[in-house]
């Protein structure tokens, strides 16, 4: 093997300006936590409200819910991904088209694309968590809700969603931590995460072992600090009486 | 209207390229998902074994493969397989390299995800049979063979078939080393003709359809095989 290692790689000069590697790094890792973020931010509102509308005694509220889940979730990633980047602009009204493809900039209009088809991915997931979640509930405590004279807005806001949200924490752990490595497919439109950093460099370097390294092991490190902190919560937020919530 | 027509007429030429593509992936899906399982079994054993180092193996392997991105196996799978098999033999790789390292990552990737529903079949055994498996004399492989793992198998099929319908749509990723599987073809077929809407729409459809049809099945099946 003639592999020329070098594991300094990092702080090596790119050659433009005097920044080194590492700040490529930071860069492809900030836009990663920004689509984690906004993706995020958009499955949870959207999940939650997709979930609690597969719940609900209306028929049609069901029949939508439902109908979000089965398409968002038999499309591959990538495809709604290229759906968001490629096909959806071309059906923008004219004005809206025109600013989308020419005032904004090419990694401006793809990050958008990523973060929303990611979220809208994402958010199918998260509904099926807070359905599962609410149907886990006994029976008696919708009754006992509806017994007190609560209405159907009251009985989620006081009795079911505070008691499923917490049940379902552990599953919702590891939707986030999926929707951070899904973040890397946002690379494949055009996004300069960290996955495309991690690209370019080896190609600039041709040390790829290394920087491949140095970015699972960030990924890894990624992981570790969301579980944990994610642990955290729970224990904060058990339900006292679960077989989950003794201690 | 005239975006369709452009389409369909385009598409009888592409057809037997689509076609080509689409048992590329299939390729790719029939050899992960059975080297998958045959490894993932191992690392269900390995797991649930009680010889630590071996536990600690597919603990790490599992957690490790757990926390990275599929994307990034596939492109470390795909500077390893030829990097290695240059080194190792000397001689370069002459084969379809895109195709050969990703069956061999989702082959690994996926293990670690059918490793953890195999253990989870397997610790559904009521703990008497085993206990009945030794009493009647038989060793730790046959007591596996012979009567663990045939009613894990049965139980978990519907969970398998589940995660290998996942894997189907997670194949499309194979984009990212440039192998020419089905969503690709179409990509690749639509930006040449300016039919790029077209082709996107239609690959998502045919995932689509495919990954419901396989979903109701697997679901009509898991209500025959309930014991």
């Amino acid at each position: 093997m003639n592999y020329s290692w070098n594991w300094g790689v990092l702080f090596q000069s790119t050659g433009i300006g005097d920044s080194t590697y590492l700040h490529w790094i930071l860069a492809g890792l900030g836009w990663l936590l920004v689509i984690a973020i906004v993706a995020w931010s958009i499955a949870m509102l959207l999940g939650s409200i997709l979930g609690i509308m597969r719940t609900l005694p209306s028929k049609t509220a069901r029949t939508i819910g439902t109908a979000y889940v089965t398409i968002f979730r038999n499309v591959p990633l990538l495809i709604q991904l290229f759906i968001w980047f490629y096909v959806v602009p071309n059906f923008l009204p004219a004005p809206i088209k025109s600013w989308w493809m020419n005032d904004l900039g090419a990694h401006t209009s793809a990050l958008i694309s990523a973060s929303i088809g990611l979220g809208l991915f994402t958010a199918a997931r998260v509904c099926e968590q807070v359905r599962t979640g609410i149907e886990a509930l006994p029976r008696g405590q919708i009754n006992a809700g509806y017994a007190m004279g609560f209405s159907t807005a009251q009985l989620y806001r006081y009795v079911i969603l505070p008691q499923s949200f917490r049940t379902i924490l552990p599953p919702l752990s590891s939707e986030l931590t999926n929707c951070v490595k899904n973040t890397s497919v946002a690379s494949l439109v055009g996004v300069a995460e960290i996955i495309s950093q991690m690209k370019t460099i080896s190609e600039y370097t041709q040390n790829t072992i290394e920087i491949y390294t140095i970015v699972t092991v960030i990924f890894i490190v990624i992981n570790i600090c969301l579980i944990q902190g994610m642990n955290l919560l729970e224990k904060r937020l058990r339900v006292p009486g679960l077989i989950a919530g003794e201690k | 209207m005239e975006w369709l027509t452009a389409f369909l007429n385009d598409l009888q030429l592409s057809g037997p390229a689509l076609w080509h593509g689409f048992t590329i992936t299939l390729k790719v899906l029939v050899m992960a998902t059975i080297g998958g399982i045959l490894i993932g079994t191992l690392l269900a054993l390995m797991r649930l074994s009680s010889i630590r180092v071996l536990n600690l193996f597919a603990q790490g392997y599992v957690n490790l493969f757990r926390s990275i991105p599929l994307l990034l196996v596939l492109m470390w799978f795909y500077f390893a397989v030829p990097f290695f098999y240059t080194a190792l033999t000397g001689n370069y790789l002459t084969i379809d390299t895109a195709l050969v390292s990703s069956i061999v990552a989702f082959m690994l990737f996926e293990a670690a995800y059918f490793s953890e529903i195999v253990r989870a079949g397997i610790q559904s055994i009521p703990k008497g049979q085993t206990a009945a498996a030794y009493a009647l004399g038989m060793t730790y492989g046959q007591s596996m063979r012979l009567i663990i793992l045939p009613q894990a198998f049965r139980k978990m099929t519907p969970l398998l078939l589940q995660q290998t319908i996942i894997l189907f749509q997670d194949s499309t990723m194979v984009y990212a080393i440039g192998l020419l599987d089905f969503f690709r073809t179409n990509y690749v077929r639509g930006d040449l003709m300016a039919l790029l809407t077209q082709y996107i729409l239609f690959a998502g459809l045919v995932y689509f359809s495919v990954s419901l049809i396989a979903t109701y099945a697997v679901k009509k099946l898991q209500r025959r095989l309930t014991v």
